[in-house]
């Protein structure tokens, strides 16, 4: 098989179909991990006492621990949680559901894990941005009768996801990148077919540098968007934080 | 003792001319921050078309006062009524409708920075009091014309000058209709050649009957269409009279406070 051969029957087409796999891994988690983010990182700004610790708890286990960890953990973890709670449910007469939804298959674990992870990133840039707000502001509204949900939906949120916009769309090129690890979890996504060309017709060059350019247009892709969208969302004046 | 003398012998009751209850009625407000008494029982009443000035030396609670009227700070004791209906009254869920009714100016204006002018000026309207958004933004574009910014109605807070930003939060309170206005030394913050654009605003809504208590030293720009100085000093006021009376007596605590301004500044 000639050098033309193998890229254009085997490699490429196996790649793209990583690549859509990649893609259905990413955008899911990508949406869910800013709306965790956001959700998390609103509690954990101007939340209950009990909201933050609960929230902070969260974010310390999240983030202090490894990636690789928490999918294995969803993966090959969960099924024993679930063999364990079926024998102790299953005698007393509980319908199968109420254990055997902690076996997740391969797909699931990986969005459940990513969005989680990448969740708790997000809250911390959010938090960040929240706390960055002029007191004014929140005082101005106040003054003006807006109650607690109308200043977070037309202050607190505007304002914050565009100081945050930055570290967000960091954190959605990092899970880019980290959505490979679910070669770990057995889905043949971007990485995962490469991996298997590379060892099948051992020729890892190329296969590694072709899967890297695919990555590499994926995140330039991301980025353009994340132009697009802050200068849609440019307000003169605020493009530094201002603290005070 | 010496203050309350003093309270008395200016003291000169306004009574609306029909005999109405004051438009505003702050009662017995006391409050407590950090362990620290800083508003000791005060009371205060405007009727309408009043036009009130506090002074005194900084963290004496004028600008808690003002918070506490407006319950934007919860005051520990004591309540304040708007037209004999109290604060306290409406409950914690209400309590946002009370505000609507009292605008309030800051010191460093705390305009919306992520909102054009005029969006600042018809926001409200539209969250608060759910106005349909073209209805909103002429009643906007209406209030930016009389404090003189309607060709800046697209321009973002950034984009002003500190005179130009205190117009529009002027316009921001008044497009609310409120019964009463609160202002925080409004012109405290901004730049000497600044100060007049905003000081002439805030003449023409004393012409114009509109309710007002203002905390700040600016007291010789109208004097003539101030009707009451209240004079604060460690949370209470210890003197009350009309600029004229005030004034005539080099003694009192005000005249003497302010021709210290006045040595300090050369103006007023």
């Amino acid at each position: 098989m000639d050098t033309w051969e193998f890229y254009s029957q085997k490699l490429i087409p196996a790649l793209n179909q990583g690549l859509w796999l990649s893609v259905l891994i990413i955008v899911p988690s990508a949406v869910l991990g800013v709306t965790i983010g956001v959700l998390v990182g609103a509690g954990r700004a101007a939340g209950p006492h009990w909201l933050k610790r609960l929230l902070d708890a969260y974010v310390a286990i999240f983030r202090g621990t490894p990636l690789v960890v928490q999918l294995t953990m969803w993966y090959y973890g969960l099924p024993g949680v679930s063999r364990f709670l079926g024998s102790i449910l299953g005698p007393l007469g509980f319908p199968e559901f109420t254990w055997r939804f902690l076996v997740f298959s391969p797909y699931a674990a990986s969005v459940v894990a990513f969005t989680l992870c990448s969740g708790a990133y997000q809250s911390e840039y959010i938090r960040g941005a929240i706390l960055s707000i002029r007191k004014g502001q929140f005082q101005a509204a106040k003054s003006l009768g807006f109650s607690n949900s109308q200043t977070f939906w037309t202050i607190t949120a505007p304002v914050a996801i565009r100081r945050a916009l930055h570290g967000c769309g960091n954190e959605i090129i990092y899970l880019i990148k980290y959505s490979s690890l679910a070669l770990i979890v057995t889905i043949q996504e971007l990485t995962g077919k490469s991996n298997a060309l590379a060892s099948f017709y051992f020729r890892p060059l190329e296969c590694y540098l072709l899967t890297a350019l695919y990555y590499l247009a994926l995140v330039t892709l991301a980025t353009f968007f994340l132009r697009w969208l802050e200068k849609r969302l440019h307000v003169p004046g605020m493009d530094q934080a201002k603290a005070g | 003792m010496v203050a309350q003398s003093k309270v008395l012998a200016f003291a000169k009751p306004r009574i609306a001319p029909d005999g109405a209850p004051p438009l505003m009625e702050a009662k017995n407000i006391t409050k407590i921050l950090g362990g620290k008494l800083i508003l000791d029982d005060i009371s205060l009443s405007l009727n309408k078309g009043e036009f009130k000035v506090l002074i005194g030396p900084s963290g004496s609670g004028k600008s808690t006062l003002l918070q506490c009227v407006h319950f934007l700070t919860i005051p520990d004791k004591g309540d304040v009524f708007l037209e004999g209906r109290s604060a306290l009254g409406m409950g914690h869920k209400n309590i946002s409708a009370f505000r609507q009714e009292i605008g309030m100016i800051f010191q460093d204006f705390n305009l919306f920075d992520h909102l054009t002018a005029k969006d600042n000026v018809s926001i409200a309207l539209r969250k608060v009091k759910k106005w349909p958004k073209d209805k909103a933004l002429a009643k906007a574009m209406e209030e930016l014309d009389k404090v003189g910014l309607a060709e800046k109605a697209d321009l973002y807070p950034a984009q002003l000058s500190g005179g130009q930003k205190q117009r529009v939060s002027i316009a921001r309170a008044m497009a609310m209709e409120p019964k009463l206005m609160l202002l925080d030394e409004p012109t405290s913050a901004l730049d000497p050649e600044l100060i007049g654009e905003v000081l002439n605003v805030i003449a023409n809504l004393a012409k114009g009957g509109m309710t007002m208590l203002m905390v700040t030293h600016q007291i010789g720009f109208a004097r003539h269409l101030i009707h009451e100085i209240d004079f604060m000093e460690n949370g209470r006021i210890i003197e009350r009279g009309d600029p004229e009376s005030l004034f005539a007596d080099g003694s009192s605590r005000t005249a003497v406070f302010c021709s210290k301004l006045t040595e300090l500044t050369g103006n007023q």
